[in-house]
């Protein structure tokens, strides 16, 4: 714990520390561009430099000098002063210093520091350097010229993504950074370079121009294209989301989400259901909600409880579920299910819940994948796979098929069979691992695959470290199974069809086996499930309700309504209160404040954000043998859900960065 | 003089052939067992003693170097010992000699000095424009491991040790030590944070120590003739001997090795035939290759040319490749030329060197023809401070210091060519009263 003094403050900072460090640490401001906190330190814009004394009688990085005891640290002596004008000077005189047209402004470092540690003026005579535009794909927008190579996204997509896309070309004053051979930047993780980036040379491609940072309302939200549910800022303006930027969140996201987070929120404009529709004589035709409901009612009519279903669609938030239930059940209703990919898992929540947590599986020494693709399924949790096996130097082995990731993987072939019998130095190497980590996609997790795998869990689990995970992607799925969405499973459920069915926004069902029910679907989107849907309710996306969510882990978290439903759409569980009373069913909640209360009073963790661990339970199930090739993923990375379907910017990475298609420009007329 | 006796470098001109054969005849390879058996800390005791100070610029111990290397590896990791052999200074071309003439000298020096620092082996990084050197040094290598000098117990001592010759690709800035450990590992050549030290963490993150071939190559002759018959050439602090290049306004410009300290004036006279165009026609003379301010004629004639008379002149020895200018130099234009040489071999990982060395470049180009104003000389040398220190490695200051020596001695030339392009006389600034 060595004692240092910056500017005539003792502080004491932990072994270790960076002088930048005991400089926070004493409430000193220390500008900087390259250093950044989950990045390597580069050391190489030279604007953190201190005085440090002893050491050579010239400023020092304190980014990258070590704190020791007894230094003396000065930040503002006069040396540190003329050091970072000058720094500041060197930045600035082949930047453009276009930021009225920039899309940084009003949020660029450099433009801050600028404004704080920079000289007045410019004594910089010569011409300036430009550069020319870089393609980095559908995403990402480059005006390299303004370029200060601080090198932020180059060591993210080597160390975070662990794609090494982006580098830098020549040197000196030449060098420039670019993507490799100017191809589109294929990471599932590529946005978080535009916010890496201190100044304008990366911004946001789908938006560029069409904001100022001001103008935005700033509102908590989550993340709900994938099951990580990674904290985000939802920046809307009016009544449009402009855009998503990460939260952090240690425990969930650091500071980073994926690609199909950030940019899908064009997805929420487009395809949009706006008003109720009903199916008359095989057409769909527009309705009031008045008609709506009593096309509804209707059609409960003539039907028995028993021979009722819903099923929960991947977007549905708990507030949702639980209105939908308490209504489906006030008719007697019991069929009702979530797991919509076949997945067969039950029971305590240990049994389908990511166990380890997803900041713990940094720590696993052993990871063994079934059926699942962790950088298209889940992005965050292969990055901090990625770090498991290059910190702590895990192994990593595969059962299935996938993409191949960032880190080495030994692949023990596609046959779910070989987890009912390990090959043998797995087993050796398992049974050696202290903390190994079993990932089982959900897709994959038929009946067979958790018996085999519930008989592997004793070495998965033991005092103080849960190694056994299911890992989802759909974001409404943990919550569903938290709130007792679960029934006879969508197999049982086809082979003895039921005669009207709820979907609640389900699109990525095959529905053929359901051809003879009503449909009545519930959503956003005109999708797949409201097209073959006999009456559709209009129901509001992620970002325009106030919606409880639960990630993979069971970690409760909540996001705010940042816009609102277009049209006469209408919050989902407003509907089915709605509904309720054309039925005449008491729900006994009017406003979402009764509603949460409801819900904390049956599943109290859902009353509290944060995560309540669940206890393991030894599963009593039958032996399976599983066999066969893996389930693969149903869509690529930026299909899975109907906004990310309704997606423009996605369609966009869809045809250039998977199909590689490079839009041709064509001169204007 | 030093007599012929004392020469290191006995084949510096390549009259002999270069081969083991030659070299052994020479002397090289002679009881290496021996030196080798005299136990690792005694090596570098006696290189400590004999004064040898790193001969590839910085002027740092070599003895001393060599003793921050660990003594066993606690985790291991094994050393390594790189030699730096990118001699791409402007006005350096003694390494060159050494390889072609004399490469056994260096790989015998590798093995002690590898052994000295229980090292595992020795990359030489030689320059990638050296090509017929390279394949000198290839075949001499070779010729080494046939004969068992190196590799598996080397030469009969029960140490294995390996020499390996990599190519650069032609870069200045990786005979930065750092630089050069990252080139070695096939990255983009740019500097290191220091620290950790490459004695810490070097090549592939093992303990290093990087040294240049000179101090490598003169180290088994040390040994044989001993620490004390080295000692006794230079003043104290400056030992021993070294190889000078002289180039530029001489009558016999020539590579040449001689005493440390001695006089400008007599390592002119005795070896180079004089200034051309006499003593007066002497302009001013960059003492130490390209990174080193210049010094004008009248203090550099009688000064000793060594690390800390040069330093006086607040100039350096550097690698003592001299360069020698006389009247007919247009000194502006030649240091204009220099500050080019670092905008280009600036490699662009920091802000100062990136940026700085570039515009220095441009004001520089437009001091030569006089197209500036006056006050741009003060902005220039304020710039030059601004990157002089700033940076993560010694580029930043190599570029600074040949604009800082020119302004320092010849600022009424540059004023002068101002004034000449505007047509009318400088009228110095006068200070002005405060208002």
């Amino acid at each position: 714990m060595p004692k240092v003094t910056v500017d005539g403050i003792e502080v004491e900072v932990p072994a270790g520390a960076t002088v930048m460090q005991a400089c926070e640490a004493a409430g000193k401001e220390i500008p900087r561009f390259c250093y950044h906190e989950r990045l390597s330190i580069a050391g190489n814009c030279r604007m953190c430099l201190v005085q440090v004394s002893p050491g050579p009688p010239k400023p020092q990085a304190s980014c990258a000098l070590p704190a020791s005891e007894g230094q003396t640290i000065l930040t503002d002596s006069p040396m540190v002063k003329k050091a970072r004008e000058g720094v500041m000077e060197f930045l600035l005189i082949n930047h453009p210093l276009d930021c009225p047209i920039c899309d940084q402004g009003g949020e660029c470092d450099l433009q801050d520091q600028a404004m704080a540690y920079g000289r007045g003026g410019s004594r910089f005579d010569e011409n300036k350097r430009a550069v020319t535009e870089k393609n980095m794909g559908p995403l990402i927008k480059t005006v390299m010229t303004r370029c200060i190579h601080c090198t932020r996204c180059v060591r993210f997509t080597e160390e975070v993504a662990g794609t090494n896309e982006i580098g830098a070309l020549y040197r000196g004053e030449n060098m420039q950074i670019t993507s490799f051979l100017e191809q589109a930047v294929s990471s599932e993780l590529s946005g978080n370079v535009i916010d890496l980036c201190p100044v304008g040379a990366l911004t946001s491609k789908p938006t560029a121009f069409h904001y100022r940072p001001w103008e935005l309302k700033r509102n908590d939200g989550i993340d709900v294209m994938d099951a990580v549910g990674a904290s985000i800022t939802v920046h809307s303006r009016t009544a449009e989301v402009i855009r998503v930027t990460p939260r952090l969140n240690d425990d969930v996201n650091e500071e980073w989400v994926a690609d199909t987070g950030r940019f899908a929120v064009d997805g929420l404009k487009e395809r949009r259901l706006d008003r109720p529709w009903v199916r008359v004589n095989g057409e769909l035709k527009p309705a009031s909600w008045g008609q709506a409901f009593e096309a509804v009612k209707k059609a409960l009519a003539g039907v028995d409880a028993g021979e009722v279903a819903a099923l929960a669609g991947d977007l549905a938030a708990v507030e949702d579920l639980v209105a939908a239930k308490d209504l489906l059940t006030g008719l007697g209703v019991t069929r009702l299910e979530s797991r919509t990919d076949g997945a067969a898992y039950e029971g305590p929540a240990a049994h389908w819940r990511f166990n380890t947590g997803i900041a713990a599986l940094e720590t696993a020494d052993l990871i063994l994948l079934v059926g699942c693709d962790p950088k298209l399924d889940a992005p965050l949790v292969n990055s901090r796979i990625l770090k498991a096996v290059r910190r702590k130097g895990a192994q990593v082995f595969r059962i299935g098929a996938g993409t191949e990731p960032a880190y080495p993987i030994t692949d023990l072939g596609n046959d779910l069979a070989l987890l009912a019998k390990l090959p043998a130095d797995l087993a050796e190497k398992l049974a050696k691992a202290e903390r190994p980590a079993l990932l089982i996609g959900s897709r994959n997790a038929s009946a067979e695959v958790l018996a085999a795998a519930h008989a592997l869990a004793g070495q998965f689990v033991k005092d103080g470290w849960n190694g056994f995970n299911i890992l989802h992607t759909a974001a409404a799925r943990v919550g569903a199974l938290t709130t007792g969405w679960v029934g006879e499973g969508l197999d049982a459920l086809a082979h003895n069809p039921p005669k009207l069915l709820f979907l609640l926004g389900v699109d990525e069902v095959a529905l053929a086996p359901f051809g003879g029910a009503t449909k009545i679907y519930i959503g956003s989107h005109g999708d797949r499930g409201a097209a073959v849907a006999d009456i559709i309710l209009p129901g509001a996306a992620w970002a325009e309700k106030p919606g409880t969510w639960v990630n993979m882990e069971g970690r409760v978290q909540r996001s705010l309504r940042a816009t609102f439903p277009p049209g006469e759409a209408r919050e989902d569980w407003t509907i089915f209160r709605a509904l309720a009373d054309v039925l005449g069913i008491k729900l006994g909640y009017d406003n979402l404040d009764q509603l949460r209360a409801r819900m904390a009073a049956e599943w109290p963790e859902l009353g509290r954000e944060g995560l309540t661990p669940a206890a393991w339970e030894a599963a009593k199930l039958k032996a399976g043998k599983p066999a066969g090739p893996s389930k693969p993923r149903a869509t690529d990375f930026y299909s899975s859900n109907p906004i990310l379907r309704a997606s423009p910017t996605m369609r966009a990475c869809v045809a250039e960065i998977l199909e590689g298609r490079v839009p041709q420009l064509e001169a204007a007329e | 003089m030093l007599a012929d006796k004392d020469r290191i470098f006995t084949n510096l001109y390549g009259f002999q052939p270069w081969g083991l054969e030659h070299a052994m005849k020479r002397g090289d390879w002679a009881g290496t067992k021996e030196l080798l058996a005299r136990g690792q800390d005694t090596i570098i005791q006696q290189v400590k003693d004999s004064g040898l100070r790193g001969r590839g610029g910085a002027g740092f111990s070599t003895g001393t170097k060599w003793s921050f290397m660990p003594k066993e590896s606690k985790d291991g990791r094994p050393s390594f010992l790189v030699v730096n052999a990118d001699e791409s200074e402007p006005g350096s071309c003694k390494d060159r000699e050494i390889i072609r003439h004399d490469p056994h000298k260096l790989i015998e020096g590798a093995l002690i000095a590898g052994y000295a620092m229980r090292a595992r082996a020795a990359y030489i990084y030689i320059r990638g424009e050296y090509i017929r050197e390279a394949e000198v040094l290839f075949a001499a290598v070779e010729e080494a491991y046939a004969k068992g000098f190196i590799g598996k117990n080397a030469c009969g001592s029960g140490y294995d040790f390996d020499v390996f010759v990599h190519r650069g690709g032609g870069a200045y800035i990786c005979g930065e030590e750092t630089a050069m450990i990252e080139s070695l590992e096939g990255k983009k050549g740019q500097p290191r944070l220091k620290p950790p030290f490459p004695a810490g963490a070097g090549l592939y993150g093992c303990p290093t120590t990087v040294n240049n071939v000179e101090s490598i190559a003169v180290v088994p002759t040390i040994l044989r003739r001993g620490p004390e018959w080295f000692a006794g050439f230079g003043r104290p602090n400056n030992l021993g001997t070294k190889l000078f290049q002289i180039s530029g306004h001489v009558n016999k410009p020539c590579v040449v090795e001689d005493a440390m300290s001695v006089p400008f004036r007599e390592l002119i006279e005795t070896h180079c035939g004089g200034i051309r165009g006499g003593w007066d026609n002497l302009l001013a003379v960059i003492p130490g290759g390209s990174s080193v301010p210049l010094v004008p004629a009248h203090q550099i004639i009688d000064a000793p040319m060594d690390f800390d008379g040069l330093r006086d002149l607040k100039s350096g020895l550097g690698t003592a490749a001299v360069i020698v200018m006389d009247k007919s130099t247009d000194i502006v234009r030649a240091i204009a030329r220099l500050s080019y040489f670092y905008k280009h071999e600036s490699c662009g990982q920091c802000t100062p060197c990136r940026e700085g060395t570039g515009w220095m470049w441009r004001v520089m180009e437009r001091l030569v023809t006089g197209d500036a104003e006056p006050s741009e000389i003060d902005l220039l040398l304020e710039v030059t401070t601004q990157v002089e220190g700033h940076t993560i490695c010694a580029l930043g200051d190599a570029a600074a210091w040949p604009i800082q020596g020119l302004i320092r001695h010849f600022r009424p030339e540059i004023e002068a060519r101002i004034a000449k392009r505007r047509g009318f006389a400088v009228v110095p600034e006068l200070p002005q009263a405060a208002e």
